[in-house]
């Protein structure tokens, strides 16, 4: 123990501090996460999270079904994931002890709100006795307050009701926390007044509570010493703190402005892409038009008529409804007009677990349509990344004129990083034209308009409604080339089948070139897609410190391969591919370039942490 | 050519062969359709079709405007996407019973309470033709067929009493049998402003014929067709000596010298609340009933397309959208 004055003085700097919030569904964990992010993104520092929170809207009080938890990762550097073991847990409840200690680095420290842990709620969370005095903590630091008690006691004067009071203890342990890691406080208290705007009792709860939370740590005797993160040397540029659902919309919008096509979407809401859909509905000045439609089928369908009619169609949904609009992606395919699919993928088969991440839809986006029904697959390897991954979904979309599926997941739609702003101007223009009038001769050598036509992208011409000279029917039936009358005929399948492939496959002659980080040739190749992008970067870079020679490749476009994947793959030792499935992109690899890729699968509704890749890439390799 | 003043029948027939089986009902719906258009004055580049999977799928592809033949059921949701993007277009959707009420019902009854600017054609012939006759969601109960060799089990539906029970603003029914019948619903269905259905009755003459031989053909018609006219007493009958009364809320048909003619409902397709109009609606029940034909329904409101570009326009009163300003929106910092 330290005395005040030695204490105050005693800031010590690290290069960064993983922080776990845990408490009941209903104690706010995941606002005041927030909050200490936005703060820490505020002081400059790199950071990601990952927000963690029960199925259920209200899951049973105290119960360990219903621990909401939100960590975050900040740093002085560059860092991509929401890190390994957390330094510090904020328990707000014996249920959030439970689930969380066992995440904890050993010696750790432990910040307890002690009014919880009575009888009701330690019977509740499974304990036999109280964590807080049988030893469990032994080890750790502890660093223990009433804060329930301390919340109401600042709340008396001011005229709040105990019962609203309470509510407030979140924002002591955020004061507490707050002065722990010597985040600023002004940013927090101004967003207090303009989230509860109108609401003077609570501005004030919360206000006292903060302020409590941030004296007691300077009052009481605390044993952990405070921490400070210096800002992270990032390029320079403007930085937002940014989720990957809303960098998904936005990315969709920047694209339809330079694209100059109105977006429509049509989505269903459903868990955890209705975000998405909330976003868009806000940004009517931008033309967007949102139909939140009766079901998923037709969220897709609205949006396909749509496009029919010009627009950017648009459907957001997960693995569920995915699996739902199959029919009409196939149409789509068959009727060749633009369309973005957007599956932010959770936990599955079935309902399986809503709010966890898992990447297994992979399969079904490059197969899971009847007959042969190719389109474009393109995934987002970060929550900021979301924007360019949108952006280049609407760029294939309208250029090769198909439906695209935008591949996102649920740890990179909840999870925030920094982002560096783009110069809207640097962004590429992506306009189409609309067909214009005929484009072919008839037998009695009229001017026709043939839908079916196409470009030297073997795209057909974007013909919509209202246009003179090229009224034309299309369908899902088969149909002949060029002219687009329905066709029967085999041969005609057979090469409508063949160009339906081959237009896909000239994509990719639209790709950049990959690029292999880490050490280009080495022996040791790590392939990835998605979120695994900033576990696999970080084990990279833990692997090369070690003296280990490794090359990491990500794929932005995971239909059509790039055409320069099988040359890169070649004459390595080891291909290993982390993928948060059983292995579905491995086995694609395996069986498009006879490659022996090895998988590293996580299944657990869990993102990879960079500790874990690195223990099983050292397994593999030997 | 695109000057409606100007066109004809052949101007709004394509060149696609029809491929009904001879004699189907779809023959007389199409003539009568591609005779109105001419008269309806909108353009045909600003017309779309849009259809499910059926035999009255087919349509679109008779039709020389735009179309799209989609996929079994979903029609009304295409149509719905393609009607919000596109308000200064004319969609129309045509669908069979099974399409509309049974793989594709959801997206019906939500088009119609969402008043989407469209007018619905929906081909009742109480049977499936494509897949060779199997019984439908109207079917009456008891229907043999390949599916049901014992006979269906299944309560049909009434699609009067199905789109008034789901706020549909239009609400008409006819059938194949008389052109200008066809023409004036298709007519006042176009017109109307919002979701507007019209049920025909078709003759399916493979696998259902003579389904509503007893109400359409000719010499039956006085006695079995109650014309519905606004603002007049529902009568009907060679003298008009028969009507329809409320009686606690249930439509009955009595005679006219019995109760009077004040005692009879008098039609007003516009009243707010479809109470009225879906008990009579109720009077369909079987073919050996007197059946109304005509408007049930034409209530006035907003079309949801025009409510939402309303909503855009509202959003735009201080210009378009600053992608610049989207993406400095939340908090930002520099590093320099
Ligand atoms: S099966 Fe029936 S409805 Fe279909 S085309 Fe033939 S007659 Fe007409």
């Amino acid at each position: 123990m330290t005395n005040t004055d030695e204490r105050l003085a005693e800031i010590r700097e690290v290069d960064r501090i993983i922080v776990r919030f845990a408490g009941d569904s209903g104690d706010g964990m995941q606002l005041t996460g927030d909050r200490f992010t936005s703060a820490s993104a505020l002081s400059g520092n790199d950071l990601a999270t990952l927000p963690e929170f029960p199925a259920e809207i209200r899951a049973p009080a105290g119960t360990l079904a219903g621990v909401s938890a939100f960590q975050v990762h900040i740093s002085d550097h560059d860092i991509h994931t929401h890190g390994d073991a957390p330094n510090v847990l904020v328990a707000m409840n014996p249920a959030a002890m439970k689930s969380d200690l066992p995440k904890l680095e050993s010696g750790g420290t432990v910040i307890v709100n002690t009014d919880a842990f009575e009888e009701r709620n330690l019977t509740k969370a499974a304990y036999d006795s109280n964590p807080l005095e049988d030893g469990t903590l032994d080890g750790y630091s502890v660093i223990t307050a009433p804060m329930t008690a301390l919340t109401k006691e600042v709340c008396k004067d001011l005229g709040v009701k105990p019962r609203d009071a309470e509510r407030s203890k979140n924002f002591f342990a955020l004061g507490l926390v707050s002065w722990l890691y010597t985040r600023p406080t002004e940013p927090t208290m101004h967003w207090i007044r303009e989230k509860f705007a109108g609401k003077d009792l609570v501005i004030a709860a919360n206000e006292a509570a903060f302020k409590a939370g941030h004296a007691f740590g300077e009052t009481a005797e605390l044993s952990a010493s405070r921490l400070a993160v210096r800002p992270a040397e990032l390029p320079a540029g403007t930085y937002t703190n940014i989720n990957g659902n809303t960098a998904l919309s936005w990315g969709l919008i920047a694209a339809s402005q330079k694209a100059g096509v109105p977006i429509f979407l049509g989505s269903y809401p459903i868990t955890p892409a209705s975000d998405i859909l909330h976003e868009l509905a806000k940004h009517k000045n931008f033309g967007v038009r949102t139909l939140q439609a009766e079901d998923e089928i037709a969220a897709i369908g609205s949006a396909l008529g749509a496009a029919y009619g010009g627009h950017l169609g648009v459907t957001t949904t997960s693995g569920p409804g995915v699996a739902l609009k199959g029919e009409t992606m196939g149409l789509a395919v068959s009727l060749e007009l633009p369309l973005v699919i957007v599956d932010v993928q959770r936990g599955g088969p079935s309902t399986g677990l809503p709010t966890k991440t898992e990447a297994a839809d992979l399969m079904m986006a490059r197969y899971g349509r009847h007959g042969e029904a190719p389109l474009p697959i393109v995934s987002a390897n970060s929550p900021s990344d979301c924007f360019r991954a949108a952006f280049e979904a609407v760029r294939i979309a309208l250029r090769y004129r198909t439906p695209v599926i935008l591949l996102s997941d649920g740890y990179l739609a909840n999870g925030t990083e920094p982002w560096r702003l783009p110069d809207v101007d640097s962004l590429p223009d992506i306009s189409v034209d609309f067909a214009a009038g005929p484009n072919a001769l008839n037998e009695d050598g009229e001017h026709v308009f043939w839908p079916y036509i196409r470009n030297e992208d073997l795209a057909r011409s974007w013909a919509i409604p209202g246009t003179d000279d090229i009224m034309h029917r299309i369908g899902g039936i088969e149909k002949e080339d060029g002219t687009g009358n329905i066709s029967y005929d085999p041969e005609n399948h057979g090469a409508m089948v063949d160009i339906r492939e081959e237009r896909i496959q000239k994509i990719a002659e639209s790709y950049p070139s990959l690029e292999v980080v880490g050490v280009p040739d080495a022996d040791v190749l790590l392939v990835g897609w998605g979120s695994t992008w900033g576990a696999i970067t970080g084990a990279v870079g833990r692997l090369q410190r070690a003296g280990r020679s490794v090359g990491h490749v990500h794929l932005r476009n995971l239909y059509p391969f790039p055409n320069d994947l099988g040359e890169i793959l070649k004459n390595r030792e080891h291909v290993i591919v982390p993928e948060m499935n059983l292995g579905q992109l491995t086995a694609l690899l395996r069986a498009e370039y006879l490659v022996d890729a090895t998988v590293i699968s996580k299944v657990t509704g869990q993102p990879f942490t960079a500790g874990e890749l690195v223990t099983q890439i050292e397994e593999i390799v030997g | 050519m695109s000057d409606t003043a100007t066109t004809t029948k052949k101007d709004w027939t394509s060149d696609q062969e029809v491929r009904w089986c001879p004699g189907c009902g779809d023959y007389s719906i199409l003539t009568a359709m591609q005779l109105l258009m001419p008269e309806i004055g909108t353009r045909r580049e600003d017309t779309v079709f849009i259809s499910g999977i059926g035999c009255a799928a087919r349509f679109p592809y008779y039709m020389n405007t735009y179309g799209m033949h989609s996929i079994h059921g979903r029609s009304p949701a295409i149509a719905t996407g393609l009607a919000m993007a596109r308000p200064d277009l004319d969609v129309w959707v045509v669908g069979g019973d099974g399409d509309m009420l049974s793989i594709g019902g959801n997206h019906l009854i939500h088009a119609l309470r969402r008043n989407v600017n469209l007018t619905i054609l929906l081909f009742n012939n109480q049977i499936y033709g494509l897949t060779k006759g199997q019984y439908s969601p109207t079917s009456e109960v008891g229907k043999v067929t390949n599916s049901t060799p014992m006979g269906s089990l299944d309560t049909p539906f009434n699609p009067v009493s199905v789109a008034l029970g789901v706020e549909a603003t239009f609400v008409a029914r006819t059938h194949d049998m008389d052109r200008a019948h066809m023409q004036e619903m298709f007519r006042r269905a176009h017109d109307h402003n919002g979701a507007a259905i019209v049920e025909v009755y078709q003759n399916c003459n493979v696998f259902n014929d003579g389904a509503f031989a007893s109400i359409t053909k000719k010499d039956a018609r006085a006695d079995m067709l109650i014309e519905l006219t606004n603002g007049e007493p529902v009568r009907f009958g060679p003298e008009g000596e028969r009507g329809v009364m409320l009686d606690n809320g249930i439509a009955r048909i009595v005679e006219v010298d019995d109760v009077g003619v004040d005692a009879l409902i008098v039609h007003n397709e516009a009243a707010p609340d479809s109470s009225v109009a879906f008990a009579l609606s109720r009077l369909a029940g079987d073919r050996e009933s007197p059946t109304p034909v005509g408007v049930f329904r034409a209530l006035d409101s907003i079309d949801y397309g025009a409510a939402v570009n309303a909503q855009l326009a509202a959003a735009q009163t201080e210009g378009g959208g600053d992608l610049h300003g989207l993406l400095h929106s939340l908090p930002t910092w520099e590093v320099s």
